[in-house]
């Protein structure tokens, strides 16, 4: 009892340690639109405008309050899930976000559907047969793809298989999907162009992490009492990377989030990051805040999720 | 009586860098069926290569080359992968050197005790579980109903090592190869794990091939031995031949460097000045780790209330085993850890607890020499260029008088002057060994901390590195605290002797005392815990391990030995912290008389 008790204090440390770091991240974001922001009323309206003009307008965007008054009412905001309005279209800023948002996880989630079971899967073969054709095929292959930018990967494909080939549609609008055929030939050059990246990092993490634990003296134990391959590697050495392929999973998705902003703008996808580009360009401070925010948090779930995953998985953790 | 295990011209070779190098050259052995034959050598002599070679594996990099491996009529040497995996585990079967890192951490034990007999289809679970709950009683661990529910940390080394010696006789092989399994020990555990390794093996008549480096804990489990040097055999015969009329040169030197030390000559120093303070001098020094109570106690305690002295030129002998606080107080005094309280005075002068407070004078008056010359040498220096840096650095010497001054102390450790040139990946473990010296020696320091400096080497070379600090002494007249875990060693080296158990000191004495009158129930463990070079002297010592009826353990305020102590009185000893016993040579912390030690 006292174990689980011990390992709840600990999953409730990394929890809360993940709402601190959010909060110091809310901060920063805040800080940096100060500082890049500007003066928003004159962006809007413009170098001739006349001074009542922007008065009005600052106070009525609570412009002329302090700048902590106006962290914390945005940050209560933000906790009542209501991020404010935006400054370029006037509308509420969660009724924007919330589609795209949508959208976006779809194009997040379906690349990580198609990516994690193919990067475990070659990661630990690589593993396994370490030295061998297959595993320097594979690293080639990966040291290959994490060195080209995910843009130029979309945009290679983009030639290739749109427009040479025609067999995609070249722009991923959602407006005429109907069909799960439709679907999938929309999503096919985005979450390729994505996954080339996260694949190829998983599969790196993922074969250093296994071929640690077949290195082991316990795996050359378990080999010495005749434990057969397969045994040996998915009851032996696989339990042991859990921790760092929960780790590998976590850092590679959350690249994934850097690579939907560009995937996004190239393919002209409806999601949140493309939102935020548009939002820079037009000085929508609160909108680009709420987006960093999003993306922050996203990040942080995931790492923590693989924290946790780390921590269960491992009794010397779980029964101290 | 036909032999169970043969090999005959075994060749094993090592693929590196492209070359092939014989690591493991011409060996003939035969095992009979029932017999314990033990290999012996020093590291890099091939032991654990051969044994491994008797279950068909060769280590990566390694490969066997030739000759016939025949085990229980197998054999082994024309086997496929396949072929061999039946046979793993089922007919041969190894109990590693270190079971910490042969368990799988993420297994429960039970799982992995069994796992050889579900892969070989002997068994089902059920008769399984019973099965090794049997062998965990024979082999006498404590719990054996839930010890296999928990996970390879929650057991103690020496516990851990009978477990997997249970893994390896579940399925009831022809061999079982012993591969260093107590090297990784305390003297205390080793004692108890040999003594259940022995049982087992007479009750069951298990034929077993038994590797060590330790002569004396071979005399007392083989009924053969084959001596190894280099990859070759040196001489084989019947254990009592090996140890009491070996033929060879290399085995009389083996047999030489087990036998107890002859305690160096006392060395006349002049007796110290009226009011002349110790050279180091401790008083209760409590030191640990995290925060500090309301006591300003660390919350994990590792030193209590440590005192000690050391005059001029004296040796002090620390002895304790693994969590003692033995290198702890070692780094006490080089300022490597702060103590929590209490002080250290260095000429009746308190040192600054950090080092980075300390003085150049200071720094260069008190040196450390690591355990592992591996780890403390930088690599990619040259050994002339380690020694001299400490030259220039307390004693500003530079270009010709520093190599002068290298060249002599390469001389002082013994070590040709020409090796200044190389690089410690260069060297063999004893002239690394030599070189930390040397490098410690340069700045002419008036206290040598050495900390476990021969227990990574090989009994003849660690031999050869206590001669040469005794004779140091002799020439430099610097001082030692010398720690270890060996108390043989502490004995033929020090003037003074500390026992330290859990943090606590238990006893302090001269060291031509040990042995003799009085002594805390610890140090009598000890001392009795020392395998002598007899055969059955493992039958005729005592049991340390007497079952002590209802001593679970004591407050934090108790005698620390409490829970293993034969002689401890509940009431007291479990509560109330022992005082001093005070005789002319000795200071014993314990609640009994003197009479009753
Ligand atoms: S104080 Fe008691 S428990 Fe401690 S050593 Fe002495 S007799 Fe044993």
């Amino acid at each position: 009892m006292t174990a689980s008790l011990w390992v709840t204090r600990l999953i409730a440390g990394r929890i809360a340690s993940a709402v601190f770091t959010l909060f110091l991240v809310s901060l920063a974001v805040f800080a940096v639109s100060l500082l890049m922001g500007g003066d928003a009323a004159e962006a809007i309206l413009g170098q001739s405008a006349t001074p009542e003009a922007l008065a009005g307008l600052r106070a009525s965007m609570h412009l002329d309050q302090p700048a902590p008054q106006r962290y914390l009412g945005w940050l209560i905001g933000l906790l009542h899930g209501d991020p404010g309005t935006s400054l370029v279209t006037g509308r509420p800023i969660g009724g924007m976000i919330a589609p795209r948002l949508a959208n976006s996880l779809l194009l997040a989630g379906l690349t990580a559907l198609v990516s994690v079971p193919v990067a475990l899967t070659l990661g630990i073969l690589a593993a396994v047969k370490r030295g061998g054709t297959f595993d320097r095929v594979v690293g080639i292959a990966t040291i290959g793809i994490v060195s080209v930018p995910e843009f130029l990967i979309a945009t290679v494909a983009v030639l290739i298989f749109a427009v040479t080939l025609h067999w995609l549609p070249a722009l991923s609008s959602l407006r005429d999907v109907d069909s799960i055929y439709e679907l999938l030939r929309v999503f096919a050059l985005p979450v390729m162009s994505l996954a080339c990246v996260t694949v190829a990092q998983m599969i790196r993490m993922t074969r250093a992490a296994v071929c640690d634990a077949l290195t082991s003296s316990y795996v050359e134990a378990a080999r010495l009492k005749g434990v057969p391959p397969r045994r040996l590697v998915l009851g032996h050495a696989l339990p042991n990377a859990i921790g760092p392929i929960a780790n590998a999973v976590a850092l590679s998705l959350s690249a994934l989030l850097g690579g939907v902003i560009v995937i996004e703008v190239i393919f002209n996808y409806p999601g949140v990051a493309r939102l935020m580009v548009d939002a820079v360009a037009t000085r929508d401070m609160p909108l680009v805040q709420t987006v960093a925010m999003i993306f922050s948090a996203s990040y942080l779930v995931l790492v923590t999720t693989a924290d946790i995953v780390a921590i269960l998985a491992n009794p010397r953790l779980r029964h101290q | 009586m036909t032999a169970l295990v043969r090999l005959s011209g075994l060749q094993i070779a090592a693929c590196k860098d492209g070359g092939v190098t014989s690591i493991v050259r011409d060996i003939d052995l035969c095992v009979e069926a029932g017999e314990v034959l033990a290999l012996i050598g020093e590291s890099g002599s091939g032991k654990t290569t051969i044994a491994l070679a008797l279950l068909g594996y060769a280590r990566p990099g390694c490969r066997i080359t030739g000759g016939e491996i025949e085990v229980a009529g197998h054999r082994i040497d024309r086997m496929d992968e396949a072929a061999l995996r039946t046979l793993r585990g089922r007919v041969v079967a190894y109990v590693a050197q270190s079971a910490a890192a042969a368990f799988n951490p993420m297994l429960t034990i039970m799982r992995q005790v069994i796992e050889p007999a579900l892969v070989h289809g002997l068994m089902d679970r059920a008769a399984a579980e019973t099965k090794a709950r049997g062998l965990f009683r024979a082999l006498a661990l404590p719990d054996p109903d839930t010890v296999g529910d928990r996970y390879p940390h929650q057991v103690s080394g020496g516990q851990l090592q009978r477990l997997m010696a249970a893994m390896a006789l579940i399925t009831d092989p022809a061999l079982v190869i012993f591969d260093e399994p107590t090297t990784a020990l305390d003297v205390t555990t080793q004692i108890e794990v040999l003594k259940a390794f022995k049982t087992v093996v007479r009750d069951l008549g298990t034929t077993a091939v038994y590797v060590s480096h330790d002569l004396a804990v071979v005399a007392q489990i083989a009924d053969r031995i084959c001596v190894l040097r280099g990859g070759t055999v040196q001489e084989q015969g019947k254990a009592d031949q090996i140890l009491h009329a070996p033929a060879h040169a290399y085995s009389r030197a083996l047999v030489g460097a087990a036998a107890p030390r002859v305690p160096a000559e006392p060395i006349a120093m002049p007796p110290p000045a009226p009011g002349e303070a110790p050279l180091l001098e401790l008083r209760d020094i409590v030191a640990g780790y995290g925060g500090l109570d309301a006591n300003g106690r660390p919350k994990a305690c590792i030193l209590d209330k440590v005192s000690l002295t050391i005059r001029r030129g004296r040796t002090l002998g620390v002895i304790g085993e693994s969590g003692s606080g033995k290198s702890t107080l070692a780094r006490v005094v080089a300022g490597l850890h702060s103590a929590a309280q209490g002080y250290v005075n260095l000429n009746g002068v308190p040192l600054a607890s950090r080092i980075a407070d300390r003085s150049r004078e200071d720094l260069r008056r008190v040196q450390l020499v690591f355990q592992n010359a591996d780890t403390a040498l930088n690599p990619a220096m040259r050994v002339g260029q380690t020694v001299g840096r400490p030259l220039t650095f307390f004693h500003g010497l530079r270009g010709r008088t520093r190599a002068a001054e290298v060249a002599r102390l390469f001389d002082l450790v013994r070590l040709p002057a020409a090796i200044a040139d190389r690089l410690p990946g260069e060297l063999s473990g004893g002239q690394k060994q030599r070189v930390n010296l040397a490098r410690a020696l340069a700045a002419r320091p008036d206290l040598l901390l050495c900390d476990e400096v021969t227990s990574a080497l090989d009994p003849v070379v660690a031999e050869a590195v206590l001669d040469l600090l005794v004779d140091l002494r002799r020439e430099l007249g610097v001082a030692y605290m010398f720690i270890t875990h060996d108390i043989e060693r502490v004995r033929a080296i020090a003037d003074d002797v500390m026992v330290l158990y859990g943090g606590c000191q238990m006893e302090l004495a001269d060291a031509r005392a040990l042995g003799s009158g009085p002594h805390h129930p610890y140090s009598r463990l000890l001392m009795a815990s020392v395998p002598h070079l007899k055969a059955g002297w493992l039958e005729t010592t005592m049991d340390p391990f007497a079952p002590v009826p209802g001593q679970a353990g004591a407050t934090a305020d108790g005698c620390r030995f409490f829970s293993r102590c034969a002689l401890a009185m509940p009431g007291t000893c479990d509560l109330v912290r022992p005082a001093s016993l005070v005789a002319d040579d000795r200071l014993i912390a314990c609640h009994r008389e003197l009479a009753e030690l």
